[in-house]
């Protein structure tokens, strides 16, 4: 193997700036998600239009655009973020938007007698969505969030383009100092390999699990 | 937003279009047809074969898009392999693609109804006609939703292929913006412009989707 340990040292640092990129994308996703997936469901016909819009336009705007839109857009309402900023935001707007679908999709696996048994026994809103609707609607989204997890991951290499010392952009770094493009650039694509394996044997297992106890 | 600064870059924003397109519609057909070949060869009988072309699949599922392109472009000098960027970008669109379109020819297969094939072959039908004129045509309905849906994200990854400086429509805009200092102006009309190509793409997939159940529905 022709990339040095000393490489390898730089690209095992990336690889962590790139899981924690992502899982700060996932968890402000899932905020961003549940949100718009609760206004679109039941929070009335402004919202619920409010929300569609929502998805709309950040599953229609490719991340890379978006990206440099948060890039630009920031310093000239006067707020200089860091770039890190800028990446975390563009990876949650975009991943809440499939999130909320996930959640919408999961939503409707859920039986509607039992919203209708809930209503009957008087449980208010707030109390339906926390006791019944999202811990079915949670347990049903496992695998399909893994999944958004899993394209996350590779979606974060885009924020190379600000400068983010993640994996694609440290294989970058170490293909024009050491003039050898194929070998970090492979390297860099088995870091993501050995990443997103583990995700989706890790997915499995909990969907397994989430099987059995919905038994 | 400077329209004159938008008119004057017309032509170069046009051009940038018309290879927007032009690398969308050949990596897709590309992938299309590489996708529906490793979908067969996941039935062969050999075991090695099908380990490889599992491999094949997670590699290019399982890696960034951006990754990929880098291999092909800047790596493949190392073996030989001197592409343009144009050419890379298509190439590995392509291959990308391709891992996908599999997975949804592989599912599709599965659906048909082995009726059908058992009918089929009862009335003596050969392999080769059996997947030419049962197998395949149903299969390609039941996978043209998931087609269209992966045809769309892929017209989203285009805009990656600026990155390896494929004169694409980003790409053009960015020169724009960076000889203009228009950059957020550029920004946000190639936002508004995807934006609207998915939702037309998205609007003609609900229809397609809408006529392959019905066609499913009155044909199993």
């Amino acid at each position: 193997m022709l990339v040095s340990a000393h490489s390898l040292g730089y690209l095992a640092q990336a690889a962590g700036v790139t899981v924690a990129l992502s899982l700060a994308g996932i968890a402000f996703g899932f905020v961003i998600g549940t949100l718009v997936c609760v206004a679109r469901v039941s929070g009335g016909p402004a919202l619920a239009r409010l929300g569609g819009a929502y998805v709309s336009v950040f599953r229609g705007v490719p991340l890379l655009v978006l990206l440099l839109f948060i890039y630009y857009f920031l310093p000239i309402v006067g707020l200089d973020v860091p770039a890190l900023v800028a990446a975390i935001g563009g990876l949650s707007l975009s991943s809440g938007a499939y999130q909320a679908e996930i959640l919408r999709g999961a939503l409707n696996g859920v039986p509607r007698g039992q919203t209708e048994a809930a209503t009957a026994l008087g449980y208010s809103n707030l109390d339906l969505w926390r006791r019944i609707l999202l811990p079915q609607a949670l347990r049903i989204s496992i695998p399909p969030m893994i999944n958004e997890f899993i394209l996350l991951i590779k979606a974060s290499s885009l924020v190379s383009v600000v400068g983010i010392a993640e994996i694609t952009r440290v294989s970058m770094n170490i293909a024009s100092m050491t003039y050898r493009p194929l070998e970090a650039y492979v390297a860099g694509g088995l870091f993501y390999l050995a990443i997103n394996l583990t995700l989706a044997g890790l997915g499995g297992l909990a969907e397994r699990r989430a099987l059995a106890g919905a038994r | 937003m400077s329209w004159d600064v938008l008119l004057h870059y017309a032509p170069a924003l046009i051009r940038g279009f018309g290879v927007t397109i032009a690398c969308w519609a050949s990596g897709c057909a590309l992938g299309l047809v590489l996708g529906f070949a490793v979908a067969l060869g996941a039935e062969a009988p050999s075991r090695a074969l099908r380990a490889v072309l599992r491999v094949y699949v997670e590699v290019l599922r399982g890696t960034p898009f951006l990754m990929q392109l880098f291999i092909l472009y800047a790596g493949g000098p190392s073996l030989g392999l001197r592409l343009s960027a144009t050419t890379a970008g298509v190439l590995g669109l392509g291959l990308y693609s391709s891992a996908y379109f599999s997975e949804i020819f592989r599912g599709a297969f599965a659906a048909v109804p082995r009726g059908l094939i058992e009918a089929a072959m009862s009335v003596g039908m050969a392999p080769f006609d059996i997947l030419a004129r049962v197998r395949a045509p149903i299969a390609f309905v039941a996978a043209s939703p998931p087609i269209v849906n992966t045809l769309i994200v892929m017209s989203k990854e285009t805009v990656v292929l600026s990155i390896i400086t494929v004169p694409e429509l980003m790409y053009e805009m960015q020169t724009m913006a960076a000889e203009t200092f228009t950059a957020f102006d550029a920004i946000f009309a190639m936002a508004v412009f995807y934006w609207c190509l998915v939702e037309v793409v998205s609007r003609i997939g609900r229809r397609v989707e809408k006529r392959a159940a019905a066609f499913l529905v009155s044909h199993a």
